[in-house]
């Protein structure tokens, strides 16, 4: 198997184990350590496989894609923190409340 | 004057406006409001000159910067795209007018650069090409979105909003993933291209599994809901009728349009429309049930959602034999409810400013004392029951023709069900308008813009009822719906 | 065709929207002013019914139609049949208006009431000028949510329980109605009311959903119309003030659902093709058990206006009941009974809101003497029971005269009993209040007594129920005069159910 698609795989795994973080754990300092995991899986996988002809240089497309993602992922991550150190101003923790039916 | 009328690109100012616009709010807090209702305002004759433009010329599309596919960026606007507009248009405006008088001064800073960034987002996903510029607007829209949400600070709004964060970005790097899986296979992401040169395999199974998933999430389909009460409800309530009404759609629109190009000529009557069918009816019963349980009105409202959602998904399984009816059904639908939706949150909001709650057992007399609002609420009802004349009496018309006309009994039993609870929690607030609460308490004053804005806009959600002729035939173009019909 | 002539049946509707959307924005204390409005759109909409009538009569066709749908359309038409409900409508709704203006002085919240009172007569209008089974449901839909208001207009807790259950039937109704309007449309591609029906070339192939349909539509009707055992929500609407009474139980919303049945028996499937499809017999025998049921019931009551509920259920049946029996002259005596049972009914419940109002009245055993103390209104009272017992000359007699000539024709004679036990049941719970009114000794006080000087009570209250008993008598009198209601009803059985 090509060193592409061996990157490629480990990019799923990420995504995979950020996945399984982002259900289980109820911190939400440890949920958006997930999602950023879970987005740096998918990022390797976009340019593992920018990758996949191995001649020929590398496809650009994905490596735009990739930084324009990272740029999101950034905002995304700031708004997140702030969100989350105000959830645990008011609420004195950061965990989200039992998903009950109010 | 109407050849330069024509000529204008009219797609980029829907985008850059609201974004220019945003910006200057930010910046010079005291021209926020102004020039934020100025700006929706001015979206309105844009959307139509766009309309304009589509009707004489066709599909409108546009390369930004001159550089076209597959390295550039191009808008597109067909039909489908032009109604989704237009509705973002019109809720936005009324819901702008709403928020000049709603928030005071401090929340009012942070709303309005918010909200037009969110305007932008909203306009560049109804207008974007292809599937990696969709992933960026989805994004930038989820991320208002949220911000807009948390904007009170109370603690249900910050736990719901971050919730609501935490479900999107989910949602959105499902959605990525399943962008980079079609990329790598296919070599584009421009829709238009992607359709032609997909073929069932495996990537493409993984990439619906993800994208679907996804755009599930973010519209709330049942089991996928579990974000959007608590989000909905704690909100401020003009951001309420934004998510409701718009937020929620765009993604729908998304998958709606994946699935009319490049998915469901693939797959479709492989068993994933009906699965869609399905979680469609669950969602519309069960978002039904759990409006009827509520006491608190924008709870019930937002429930309410959750099962107007579900109808959307109907369409999918009637759409394999009947196409353009189930598919018009569907946008039908969607547009009424983005009208009546958002009136009703406008309502709610009234009734928040006016009685200090929004208990419904203790609505004091609204029908005598807010009488435009409490007709507000029965108009926007008449839409969300189905019952004629509104849109929403035309969704469901042409989705029990579709049904009926392929025997569909179950889908049938669910919408006819639907109406029914529909009408019950409908009924259930408009009944306690007409009484006197157990403890009256003194009322406070509610501004007539906010009034009006809300029974315009539940007007609205009627009067689509007697155009059903016109905007069936503006989605008509770019053909959209017939040319998703299964491929042997 | 004159192009003005398309605009008639809209504008007919209108002639109460417009005037009902302005009441709305008035202030209360603007009595005059909405008082002018109400009898200026009652006016103008009796004038453009008689131009029709006069229209018709000279060969003019009067339709007008509006793209609802790419293939569907909402369709105005004013034909025979539907000149015969609107005009009751119309009539009616100048009677009750002058009454509601008596009856509601110095009640709370009259800007709405009237608005909401409009609305509901536009919505009837609409129901009877309906070309199609969609314009059909489109103004049905309109009535239930147009008549809401009215129920639970005193905003008690009572009220708007009345309210719930009102609702909970008429959505079902609607439901159903929606239901088999689309199943049928999907299989015809047609709504068009058509003499003689539209669904004759597919009795064979769809015989089992025809049946279905059928019964869809007959109970999405029959909630309006108190067909057993859809009609728990009517006792419970009585409620509301005696004019919404009078209004739902004599126009507008009975008669909806019985108009409703008519039209799917004679326009949508066609008397013959109904027959033919087996479905006459069960909605003869619904309607037989109603006639029994409704008399029964009321025979228990002692709210006076509850007993008059009950005696609706059981006569808008009677409609139902020739319509179900296969032949012209039993269609003669359910069309006419459309007008008469309108013209009794309203006389009743006017004199009932009399006796309320005026002493404070509500139940039967009140009623002792009454007849001396308020002879106008107790003179009316009498007309209209004996005109639903069926006692010559007054209208109700004609109606059960051709019922049951038209059962012998049809070879029904089963329901000539029907027709006699309830006569004798009307007579058992009518006729001891019209003893007790005249030949009892009256009380020393009235519940609540309000002093009109010398008058019997407001003229405004009594004007109304002794002209329409007037016209009951009248109906019944002259009833083979040219453009009485029976001739009437004779010239749209000729001419639209059974032209060869």
């Amino acid at each position: 198997m090509s060193t592409a698609f061996l990157y490629a795989l480990v990019g799923v795994g990420l995504f995979c184990i950020g996945l399984y973080a982002l259900i289980v754990h109820a911190h939400l300092l440890r949920k958006i350590l997930a999602i950023n995991v879970m987005g740096s899986g998918v990022f390797l996988v976009l340019v593992a496989l920018a990758n996949r002809t191995e001649n020929l240089s590398p496809d650009p497309v994905p490596h735009a894609m990739v930084i324009t993602g990272i740029v999101v992922a950034i905002s995304a991550t700031a708004l997140a923190l702030t969100l989350m150190l105000k959830v645990a101003m008011e609420t004195g923790r950061a965990e989200l409340p039992d998903e009950g039916r109010e | 004057m109407a050849t330069i009328f024509l000529a204008i690109p009219w797609g980029v100012i829907l985008i850059l406006l609201p974004l220019a616009t945003g910006m200057i709010c930010f910046l010079w807090p005291k021209l926020a409001k102004i020039l934020g209702v100025m700006t929706t305002f001015a979206i309105v004759p844009s959307v139509v000159g766009l309309g304009w433009q589509i009707a004489s010329n066709g599909v409108y599309r546009y390369a930004i910067g001159g550089w076209s596919a597959p390295l550039g960026i191009e808008l597109y606007a067909d039909g489908l795209s032009l109604l989704m507009l237009a509705a973002t248009a019109l809720v936005g405006f009324g819901v702008s007018v709403y928020s000049v008088a709603y928030f005071e001064r401090a929340a009012a800073v942070r709303f309005w650069p918010i909200w037009l960034f969110l305007l932008a987002a909203l306009n560049a996903l109804f207008l974007s090409a292809d599937i990696f510029n969709l992933y960026v607007t989805l994004e930038l829209m989820g991320l208002a979105a949220v911000a807009l949400t948390a904007l009170t600070g109370s603690k249900e709004a910050l736990t719901g909003a971050m919730r609501y964060l935490l479900a999107t970005l989910l949602g959105s790097l499902s959605y990525l993933f399943g962008v980079a899986l079609l990329y790598l296979s296919y070599g584009s992401v421009d829709i238009a291209i992607l359709a032609t040169r997909v073929i069932a395999s495996p990537a493409v199974w993984a990439a619906l599994g993800l994208m679907g998933a996804g755009l599930l999430l973010k519209t709330a389909l049942f089991p996928l809901h579990f974000w959007l009460p608590p989000a909905h409800a704690s909100a401020p309530a003009p951001v309420s009728a934004l998510l409701s009404a718009l937020v929620v759609k765009a993604s729908f629109y998304i998958l709606l349009r994946l699935w009319l190009t490049i998915f469901g000529p693939l797959v479709g009557g492989e068993g994933v429309d009906t699965l869609l069918g399905l979680l469609g009816a669950a969602a519309v019963l069960w978002g039904s049930f759990q409006a009827l349980r509520q006491t608190r009105l924008k709870l019930l409202v937002a429930y309410s959602t959750v099962a107007q959602v579900g109808y959307l998904f109907l369409a999918f399984p009637l759409a394999a034999a009947a196409g353009v009816t189930a598919w018009s059904a569907a946008v039908y639908l969607a547009l009424s409810h983005a009208l009546a939706k958002a009136a009703m949150f406008l309502v709610a909001g009234n009734l928040l400013r006016f009685g200090g709650h929004d208990r419904i057992a203790d609505l004091d007399r609204v029908v005598q004392r807010l009488p435009l609002t409490a007709g507000a609420f029965a108009l926007a009802s008449v839409s969300i029951m189905g019952l004629p004349p509104s849109g929403g009496f035309i969704g469901k018309w042409l989705l029990l023709e579709a049904a009926l006309a392929q025997g569909r009994w179950g889908l049938v039993a669910v919408m006819i069900l639907g109406g029914l609870l529909a009408a019950t929690y409908v009924f259930k607030v408009l009944g306690h308008t007409f009484t006197q609460a157990d403890v009256p308490h003194e009322p406070n004053l509610v501004p007539a813009s906010m009034e009006w804005a809300a029974l315009l806009l539940a007007l609205g959600a009627v009067l689509l009822g007697f155009l059903a002729s016109p905007v069936l035939a503006l989605v008509g173009i770019g053909d959209v719906f017939s040319a998703s019909e299964v491929r042997p | 065709m004159n192009s003005w002539d398309a605009w008639i049946p809209l504008l007919v509707v209108a002639s109460s929207l417009l005037p009902g959307l302005v009441i709305f924005t008035l202030s209360e204390d603007k009595m005059r002013l909405r008082t002018v409005l109400n009898l200026l759109g009652a006016l103008v909409k009796l004038i453009l019914v008689g131009w029709m009538i006069w229209g018709v009569y000279h060969g003019h066709h009067y339709e007008t139609r509006l793209a609802l749908l790419p293939d569907l359309e909402l369709v105005l038409r004013a034909g025979p049949l539907a000149l015969l409900f609107v005009s009751l409508s119309t009539v009616l709704w100048l009677v009750t208006t002058v009454y509601t203006i008596g009856y509601l002085e110095g009640s709370p919240h009259r800007s709405r009431f009237f608005g909401f009172f409009s609305l509901c007569v536009t919505a009837t209008v609409g129901v009877a000028l309906a070309g199609n089974l969609i314009t059909f449901l489109l103004f049905y839909e309109l009535l239930t949510l147009t008549t809401y208001p009215l129920i639970v207009h005193r905003g008690t807790e009572e009220a708007r329980r009345a309210g719930q259950t009102y609702l909970a039937y008429t959505i079902f109704g609607g439901a159903m109605l929606l239901l088999g309007t689309v199943w049928l449309y999907t299989l015809t591609g047609t709504l068009e009311f058509t003499p003689k029906g539209f669904v004759s070339g597919l009795t064979e192939v769809h015989h089992p959903a025809l049946v279905i349909i059928f019964a869809l539509l007959i109970a999405g009707f029959g909630v309006k119309a108190a067909l057993v055992p859809l009609h728990g929500w009517l006792p419970q609407a009585m409620v509301a003030p005696a004019p919404v009474s009078a209004l739902l139980h004599a126009v507008a919303v009975v008669k909806a659902g019985a108009f409703g049945i008519v039209r799917v028996v004679y326009d949508v499937f066609g008397v013959e093709s109904a027959a033919g499809l087996g479905v006459t017999g069960p909605l003869a025998a619904v309607a037989a058990v109603t006639i029994i049921y409704g008399s029964l019931r009321a025979l228990f009551q002692d709210d006076l206006k509850r007993r008059l509920a009950f005696s609706t259920v059981s006569q808008v049946s009677y409609i139902v009941l020739g319509v179900a029996i296969v032949g012209p002259v039993a269609t003669i005596g359910a069309l006419v009974h459309i007008v008469h049972q309108g013209l009794m009914k309203i006389t009743l419940f006017f004199c009932a809101g009399n006796l309320a109002e005026t002493l404070g009245i509500h139940k039967v055993s009140e009623m002792n003497g009454v007849g001396r103390r308020m002879p106008w209104s107790m003179a009316a009272f009498t007309v209209g029971a004996f005109g639903m017992i069926g006692a010559p000359p007054i209208a109700g007699f004609i109606s059960k005269w051709y019922l049951g000539l038209g059962a012998l024709e049809a070879g029904q004679a089963w329901v000539i009993f029907v027709l006699a036990a309830s006569s004798l049941l009307n007579a058992a719970y009518f006729l001891p209040i019209l003893h007790r009114a005249w030949f009892r000794e009256p009380p020393d006080a009235w519940p609540d007594e309000h002093d009109f000087g010398r008058k019997e009570t407001a003229w405004m209250l009594l004007l109304p129920p002794v002209a329409t008993a007037l016209l009951a008598l009248a109906a019944g009198l002259v009833a083979s005069a040219p453009f009485s209601p029976l001739d009437w009803a004779n010239l749209i059985t000729a001419r639209e159910f059974y032209r060869p």
